[in-house]
């Protein structure tokens, strides 16, 4: 499921680009994709839950009135200090947990200098000298390399640390004017930097998938990239296989997932058609334009800056404490205990895909497919419990293949359907049982999703769908079929055995899609094998 | 180093001062959360018994006569009233002004980057781009000590100086502030010091130099107290032949606030120091 949403969203792109690229490398007789390795490293910004920013007591509600979520330290009036918010520390002690980070019991802030009108202080408050956690690593799946199953793979993180958001800035080039909001100025961001590891678009888009659901399984950040609570920069250099590191351009502010694999594929071909007609990569900052989907770069920010860190003065050094380290005397809110944290820790996604795929005997697709759907896995656990597990095949093919397929195409959640988990076990039962077809399941489906007050069998009773299974009235049928195609009978006793599959489809076609499949294959089959 | 000062016309004016303000500040996150026990001085203040240290190294370049004769006459007061009087040495003071220098531009320079006339303040007329409208702003609204300060800072945290400027400042305040503590473990309790060179110098005197210069000479006394973080009182005990006030400086030990204070007190009381007679002072040159 998971893959062919991939492939499907971006494939079609791709593979036009390639074909461009790969006409020209095709006159050189050469194929292009096994010339050059691609190197992507990412920087994620997450945007901590938090009701409070992460040095003031302004709210952080998303689409605010303009600037009112504005305190006086947030405007950088003089002689206010920042106090640190208690909520983002454990918000990024918890992700560094998650994320298998080494957390460092003392770090330290610093300020980095910079001058952009959306910086009301001139600096951001960072953690570049000493950050909350190191390392880490993250175990998600991708597509291997035919696009053909789901692997696991396990990216490697450099650290992680606290950090202010900037205010938003809107440009408007013809009156000569910047308006500022400072509502998002500093709310707190985790920022979350990868080693330069991935390969391809592909593995980084299914790694930050991966992130974003951790962050959200853990509450820590709701992961809504087109919200701006989850922006990703992504670095991005090629090189020929074994060689050392190309010089690298690093893409900015991607706020999705389709955008960052776009714009890392049409990096990627940008920077191996420049150096393969001789030229040189710019260590430069692009943005992606999403009306051209092309990567383009950003003038002004060209210039190297020296941010001239320096220790912010006002802040002591953050402490953390172990169960075994808890000073006396010091007052239980100025606390923060590592281990208390890590007890509160939920199942994270991948520990969770693979207890389903050991307590319910799921493949690799379909516990993902339920890890990203929590509501439908909540339904499909109902369903198992209550009936014994030689359904659960049928019940996880359905509750994904059939459930989950119709609700993506009316374009809602399964959890906005109102289809209740009595609902569907009772199509479950009945697709069990073979008192209905998938055709006629699918009918069904319909039916529920436009008023959901029904079961299915009382959908049944309405409709009169009940599947034909009476041998005697298919034997009928198959033989009014038989009659009625002589032709296709005689190439089936030819050996042209594809057909089958027309006969049975007349037979569908007479009771309208609502015989028991395979008793109607087996007594076609009998009847025509005699 | 961006904090108060208290400014009185007597010891326990400034205690009253102090009192209101001292204790752990919510919103200050360098406040410290021990309660803070207000200050109570007595009526009649008593140094005996304390031990107080006189730096040799304050016997700094261009300190005046006046000046030093003063602190020699306190230092005997004191001595007499019962107060042991010690010299001793802080080896590391001279590098105090020129550590001060470097750390104190570096604070400007990241403190003032919040000065672009956008949210507050001045806002120059210039709006042809964004970077133009804060240079002018800044240009206008700064003066050039403090243009010069934040050049200075701006200068010593560029990436490749900040080693050699920033840290290097830092390692030597910590040797500065050693200095403090192994006097006050070596069992002195108050530190004797001038303030400043001399009285107060005129402005035309002042303006023969520039003001980089001029703090240079006149606080090398005062800032090593900001560097090695402990509290520190300046009093008038005698006035100059120019008919102007002297003061001297008491540096104490951290958090021991009620005992420097005490001790100011005292000498206050010991020195009897009369208040101006400021219609005399007027046709002074």
């Amino acid at each position: 499921m998971v893959v062919r949403l991939f492939m499907r969203q971006f494939q079609h792109n791709l593979i036009r680009q390639l074909k461009r690229y790969s006409k020209r490398a095709a006159l050189k007789g050469e194929r292009l994709e096994s010339q050059w390795e691609t190197v992507i490293g990412l920087e994620i910004h997450a945007q901590i839950s938090a009701k409070s920013k992460l040095f003031s007591g302004s709210g952080t509600t998303f689409a605010s009135p303009i600037n009112s979520m504005v305190s006086f330290f947030d405007a950088s009036l003089p002689g206010t200090l920042p106090v640190l918010n208690r909520r983002c520390v454990e918000a990024g002690i918890l992700t560094a947990l998650a994320l298998q980070c080494r957390l460092n019991l003392v770090s330290m802030f610093d300020r980095k200098h910079y001058f952009y009108a959306d910086l009301p202080a001139g600096y951001q408050i960072t953690q570049q000298r000493c950050p909350l956690a190191k390392d880490g690593h993250v175990e998600y799946l991708a597509p291997d390399e035919d696009h053909r199953k789901l692997v696991l793979k396990r990216a490697r993180l450099t650290q992680l640390q606290l950090e202010q958001d900037s205010g938003k800035s809107l440009h408007d080039v013809e009156m000569s004017h910047s308006l500022i909001d400072l509502n998002r100025a500093g709310i707190g961001l985790m920022e979350i930097i990868t080693e330069p590891e991935f390969c391809s678009a592909v593995e980084a888009a299914s790694f930050v998938r991966e992130l974003q659901l951790i962050l959200q399984v853990i509450g820590v950040c709701d992961g809504k990239m087109e919200e701006g609570s989850l922006r990703v920069d992504a670095s991005v250099s090629v090189r020929r296989p074994s060689e050392p590191l190309g010089i690298r351009s690093e893409i900015k502010n991607l706020n999705s997932i389709r955008h960052l694999m776009r714009s890392i594929e049409f990096e990627t071909l940008r920077q191996i058609s420049i150096l393969e007609s001789g030229g040189q990569v710019l260590n430069e900052t692009r943005a992606y334009d999403v009306e051209t989907g092309e990567t383009v770069s950003m003038r002004d920010k060209e210039r190297l800056h020296d941010y001239r860190f320096m220790a912010e003065p006002n802040l002591p050094p953050l402490r953390l404490y172990t169960n075994d380290t808890v000073p006396n005397g010091v007052p239980s809110d100025q606390i923060i205990n590592v281990d208390e944290l890590r007890a509160m820790l939920p199942e994270l996604p991948n520990a969770k895909r693979e207890r389903l795929k050991k307590q319910y005997g799921l493949s690799v697709e379909h516990s993902n497919v339920f890890v990203n759907e929590p509501t439908l896995l909540e339904c499909f656990e109902k369903i198992v419990a209550n009936q014994n597990l030689q359904n659960v095949k049928i019940a996880s093919n359905i509750c994904i293949n059939e459930v989950l397929a119709a609700v993506n195409k009316k374009n809602i959640a399964f959890s906005a359907s109102n289809l209740s988990a009595e609902s569907v076990g009772e199509l479950v039962e009945l697709v069990q049982d073979e008192v209905i077809s998938l055709l006629t399941l699918r009918k069904i489906l319909e039916v529920l999703l436009q008023d959901s007050s029904k079961l299915p069998k009382q959908v049944i009773e309405e409709r009169g769908w009940h599947q034909v299974s009476n041998e005697t009235a298919l034997e009928n049928i198959c033989c009014q079929v038989i009659a009625a195609n002589p032709k296709v009978v005689d190439d089936y006793r030819d050996g042209k055995t594809k057909v089958f599959n027309y006969l049975i489809g007349e037979v569908q076609k007479k009771l309208s899609g609502q015989s028991n499949v395979k008793a109607v294959v087996r007594i076609m089959k009998q009847k025509l094998d005699t | 180093m961006d904090v108060p000062g208290i400014l009185t016309r007597s010891v326990d004016d400034a205690v009253v001062i102090l009192n209101a303000l001292a204790g752990h500040d919510p919103k200050d996150s360098t406040t410290v959360f021990e309660p803070f026990k207000p200050c109570a001085l007595p009526d009649v203040a008593s140094i005996k018994g304390l031990k107080i240290g006189i730096p040799q190294e304050y016997h700094a370049p261009g300190l005046s006569s006046d000046m030093k004769d003063s602190w020699q006459h306190v230092a005997d007061i004191v001595e007499n009233a019962g107060a042991t009087v010690k010299r001793v040495s802080l080896p590391h003071t001279a590098l105090s002004i020129v550590c001060y220098h470097v750390l104190c531009a570096c604070e400007v320079a990241s403190n003032m980057a919040r000065y672009d006339g956008l949210e507050y303040g001045h806002r120059a007329k210039d709006e042809s781009s964004t970077e133009s409208l804060y240079a002018a702003s800044r240009h206008e609204a700064f003066n050039n000590v403090v243009r010069g300060r934040i050049l200075a800072g701006n200068y010593f945290l560029l990436k490749q100086n900040y080693d050699r400027y920033y840290v290097q400042a830092q390692r030597v305040r910590r040797l500065i502030s050693q200095d403090f503590w192994n006097t006050f473990r070596s069992g002195i309790d108050i530190l004797l010091t001038p303030t400043v060179l001399g009285d107060a110098p005129s402005y035309r005197w002042f303006s023969k130099a520039d003001n980089r210069t001029r703090t240079q000479e006149q606080d090398v006394f005062t800032q090593p107290a900001n560097m090695a973080g402990i509290p520190a009182i300046s009093l008038p005990v005698a006035l100059s032949s120019n008919g102007l006030p002297l003061g001297l400086q008491l540096l104490g030990q951290p958090f021991k606030e009620q005992q420097l204070l005490t001790a100011a007190k005292a000498i206050e009381q010991l020195v009897n120091f009369r208040a101006l007679d400021f219609d005399k002072l007027l046709y002074c040159d």
